[in-house]
């Protein structure tokens, strides 16, 4: 490792841009999993563009990915990078304006000709321009470079010129202090049938690796040390990995088969990914020809007794909505996932927003109220998938899970919850000792219907879309039946604040200032927030994981802080909501609609405002 | 009840709900004869379901003593394809109008075909939209007058069976609601198909579109106007039995035997299983006669029975018997 001294930190956010096809997120997740193995706390970001090849050198194809590793506990992908790798001159383009001054810049002066810089934008060469004065700057010629050190291996000049990530990551390993195992055993994996690949791949890490020793340029070399994170089994997890498993884990909890009925959509198809992959857990997993099929196959299966689940983003949730109220009238359980994208329609594919939060609410025709749950972190989407799963089949409703394209994409590492250290599920299912089932009799604790399913004798019963008798679900146009039902379908799902955990506060437990969050952004606001701890602020944090019902504690809290400030990634939905719900608070409102997560800066920057204002 | 000492009647499949269509409707003569395939069918009670999707005709499920389900206009497809998926042992049928299946369900309907799920399709085609009184639907004859179509309808109707071939579908067969001796049949064959099988109804809607098929199912005109075949018997048909189809080309004639020196030997053999569905696609074509019957029946492996050998394959050959185990696989460390 030569001799330059090495610089402890306790955390560094690092970003990979490049052009979309220059293999940044790998680059990217292949350097958090080397950080995951030593021990590092981490929080990860990809940022790609909608289109799968913008045009080739623009900024509008800069993919990137930003990984954020500490020593200390980690709670989002970072506000600004440390260390910023441009492989063009678009990536440097696109991503200047978030580096501080002092930071360092590695660019591949191999991408950063005349043409590169004017496709780009530049009106000048950035690199003699004097625009980058103030950076620390690494020149490296690494498609030079790695054309050179892939000489002779028989590979064409486009296999070569595709290295050259490899190249930048040898580079990066070497600048803080990474082993090389890691990628060498994933690349082994990858391209095992293609030794000429592999030996190329390989060749080109270890050549950036040696020539930063060379160059020794870095005077940010920095190691940093494992975080101090609770004893346990971990591993690195994206987000809608996580929620997939969680539903695994789920259907194995309850003993149901678990369906899944799904069609693909930006940025929720990786669960649909994922459970293909898990047939062997008997996952049924159908890719429908729409979302309304996607959703209606899963209401069927529900009906036939298994744990039904239909994944989207908001643009397929708007087409679920029908069949969603036939869910909630025929009360099945089901759990209907939306990962959030910006809207509205198709919006931002790829970006991130907490703007369904009212379509989830009240997205249908009628009185129609469902369960609404969110994930905070990558890792939480495990348990809150598996509570979904867990609220839809104890309590006979649809329930809608709600998570967002940076927690979908985000990943964190996650101390491994074993089934047996899970909650039992017990599904809500009638059973030989009730004496003349009715469809619609309900416990009175609940108000949960009884599940009978095909297949049983002596249940045969039918339900459907139109308003059911409260007792025998027989059709009823009953005047005072209708109302009944209606409040009854509502009750049930407030019932459910009866089950679930109570709102806890991070930060001050009373004070000036209550910020209330809800969903993916819990990591900007609870680091936002221990910032102002720091500062002897009596700031606390309410995040809500469950939105509706709200925690049976949400008035008790509130009413401890002389403030109240909601932030979200949208124009103000739960505020909306909490201004309905518990009208004798007053609220303040943060909100942030670029596509992109909270700076934890700019919530500093709100919270003092909030605190100051008379 | 043990599946040896199955012994219901129609009268069983009958629920305690009244029947609520206007008097005369076809739907009454097609609920019948579908109380009376099921006794036939032997499969109990409990493992039979019906799933609908809204319109006069999708009522139906509230009528038989099964499990049912009264879904969403033109989605029953889908929530059928999602019953047989969960439980392979049940025997699914869904109910639809020629609105709720070609019209706002005509990508379900297409895509259950296409996929070939074990589902059996009653498409109860009156031609018309009920429910909602009256208005045209995509099966509805070019030029006629409805009460959303005063001038006369300008769009060209589906002819269903032509969709069903369409989208690859293994079992097409049409039936009337005036015959329901041969509609019962018919449904028997198709719950024992395996994969989609799809059974148009010419149905009477009374009130909106009275006798649109009395040309063909009237008394005096039903034996010359319909042609109902039988795979393996030549296609005959006729008052005096003596019409029937010949192959002239690439067309179908029609011949009278004794005619021409045309013998019974000269007459087409219906063949339902042939996997070429051309000549079917000519005989769900034709206009004048309408053919009846199981005009195609070609069995292969259904969806449901693919996803089933794929489960146990992929379980067979999974490192990963239980959650745990895939929770703890890839990379993970151990923080003491
Ligand atoms: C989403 C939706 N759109 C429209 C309707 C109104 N609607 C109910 S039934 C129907 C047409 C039914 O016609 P068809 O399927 O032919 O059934 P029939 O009544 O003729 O048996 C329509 C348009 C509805 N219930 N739901
Ligand atoms: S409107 Fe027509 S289809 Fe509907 S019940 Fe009356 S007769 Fe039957
Ligand atoms: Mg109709």
């Amino acid at each position: 490792m030569g001799t330059t001294a090495i610089n402890e930190v306790d955390k560094v956010v690092i970003k990979f841009a490049g052009d979309s096809g220059d293999g940044m997120q790998l680059t990217g997740t292949q350097f958090t999993g080397t950080s995951a193995l030593l021990g590092n706390d981490i929080a990860t970001f990809p940022d790609y563009p909608a289109e799968i090849r913008a045009p080739q050198g623009t900024v509008a194809g800069v993919s990137g990915f930003q990984v954020h590793i500490g020593q200390a506990h980690i709670h989002t992908p970072g506000d600004n990078p440390d260390v910023l790798v441009a492989m063009n001159a678009a990536a440097l383009k696109a991503n200047l304006r978030d580096v501080a001054k002092g930071k360092t810049i590695i660019v591949d002066t191999d991408n950063f000709k005349r043409k590169d810089w004017e496709k780009a934008g530049f009106a000048e060469d950035p690199l003699s321009s004097g625009e980058l004065r103030e950076y620390h700057v690494i020149e490296a010629p690494m498609t030079a470079l790695t054309k050179t050190a892939l000489e002779g291996l028989g590979l064409d000049n486009k296999s070569i010129v595709r290295s050259k990530n490899m190249f930048a990551l040898g580079m990066v390993y070497w600048m803080f202090s990474r082993p090389l195992e890691y990628t060498e055993r994933f690349l082994k994996g990858k391209f095992g049938k293609k030794p000429e690949v592999l030996a190329g791949n390989i060749k080109a890490l270890k050549a950036g690796f040696n020539y930063a020793d060379t160059i020794e340029a870095f005077s940010s070399a920095s190691a940093v040390l494992p975080a101090d994170m609770a004893p346990g089994l971990y591993k690195n997890v994206m987000g809608n990995e996580a929620t997939a498993w969680g539903f695994l884990a789920a259907a194995e909890k309850s003993g149901k088969e678990l369906f899944l009925g799904s069609y693909p959509i930006t940025p929720a198809t990786d669960i649909l990914q994922e459970l293909a992959k898990h047939r062997h857990f008997g996952a049924k997993v159908f890719q429908a020809e729409d979302e309304i099929a996607g959703i209606t196959s899963a209401i069927g299966a529900a009906f036939a007794g298994d744990l039904a689940i239909t994944t989207t983003s908001g643009p397929g949730l708007a087409l679920k909505g029908e069949a969603l109220g036939l869910a909630v009238m025929t009360e099945l359980p089901l759990v209907v996932v939306d990962v959030q994208r910006g809207g509205p329609s198709t919006g931002l594919p790829t970006k991130t927003e907490q703007s369904d939060l009212m379509q989830a609410l009240y997205g249908r025709n009628g009185e129609s109220p469902v369960v609404v749950v969110a994930a905070k972190s990558p890792a939480d989407c495990f348990s809150m998938a598996f509570r979904a799963a867990k609220i839809a089949l104890e309590h006979m409703t649809p329930v809608l899970l709600l998570t967002d394209g940076y927690v979908a994409n985000g990943s964190q590492p996650w101390k491994i919850q074993h089934t047996e250290d899970l909650d039992d599920i017990t599904p809500h299912e009638a059973d030989k000792s009730m004496q003349n089932w009715q469809p619609y009799e309900r416990d009175t604790a609940s108000l949960a219907r009884y599940w009978a399913y095909p297949g049983q004798e002596g249940y045969e019963h039918r339900i459907g879309g139109l308003e059911k008798d409260e007792l025998t679900g027989n059709v009823s146009y009953t005047p005072e039946n209708h109302e009944k039902m209606t409040h009854v379908r509502e009750e049930k799902v407030q019932r459910v604040a009866n089950y679930i955990p109570e709102l806890e506060v991070d930060g001050a437990q009373e004070g000036d200032l209550l910020v209330v969050g809800w969903g993916g952004t819990y990591g900007s606001l609870l680091t936002a927030i221990n910032q102002c701890a720091a500062q002897n602020k009596k700031v606390g944090l309410a995040h809500f994981s469950y939105i509706k019902p709200l925690p049976k504690n949400t008035a008790e809290v509130f009413g401890k802080y002389k403030k109240i400030l909601v932030a979200e990634l949208n124009q103000g939905q739960l505020v909306k909501y909490l201004r309905g719900e518990l009208p004798q608070f007053t609220y303040q409102q943060f909100n942030k609609t670029q596509g992109l997560p909270f700076r934890v800066v700019e919530l500093a920057h709100a919270i003092n405002k909030t605190l100051e204002e008379k | 009840m043990s599946v040896e000492t199955l012994e219901y009647t129609a009268k069983d499949f009958s629920s305690d709900q009244e029947v609520k269509w206007c008097p005369g409707c076809g739907d009454y003569a097609i609920l019948k004869a579908v109380q009376k395939a099921m006794p036939l069918i032997g499969r109990k009670k409990e493992d039979i379901v019906f799933v609908s999707g809204i319109g006069c005709s999708s009522r139906f499920p509230y009528y038989m003593d099964t499990y049912g389900f009264h879904s969403i206009h033109g989605r029953a497809p889908a929530i059928a394809t999602g019953v047989k998926l969960a439980n392979p042992n049940l025997s699914v049928w869904q109910i639809t109008g020629d609105g709720d299946a070609l019209a706002i369900g005509g990508n379900h309907f297409i895509h259950l075909i296409r996929r070939n799920v074990s589902i059996n399709v009653l498409l109860f085609n009156n031609r018309i939209y009920g429910l909602t009184k009256g208005q045209f639907s995509p099966t509805t004859n070019l030029g006629q007058s409805t009460k959303s179509s005063p001038q006369g309808t300008i769009d060209n109707p589906f002819n269903p069976g032509e969709l069903v071939l369409g989208a690859n579908g293994h079992f097409f067969a049409r039936a009337t609601d005036t015959n329901a001796k041969a509609l019962t049949a018919i449904l028997v064959e198709a719950e024992k198909h395996q994969g989609a099988s799809i059974v148009e109804i010419l149905q009477n809607c009374v009130i909106f579109n009275k006798d649109i098929f009395s040309n063909y199912t009237a008394k005096d005109v039903k034996l010359d106007n319909q042609l109902h075949v039988e795979h393996g018997q030549p296609m005959i048909f006729g008052s005096n039995s003596d019409k029937g189809l010949k192959l002239n080309g690439f067309k179908l004639e029609i011949v009278t035997i004794g005619e021409d020196g045309i013998t019974e030997d000269d007459i087409l053999v219906h063949d339902a299983h042939e996997e070429d569905s051309t000549l079917h696609n000519m005989l769900v074509k034709l206009q004048m006669p309408v053919v009846t019957g199981i005009i195609r029946s070609f069995q292969e492996d259904s969806f449901e029975i693919r996803m089933k050998k794929q489960v146990e394959e992929v379980e067979k050959n999974s490192p990963f018997k239980s959650v745990n185990d895939l929770l703890e696989s890839g990379e993970t460390w151990e923080i003491k």
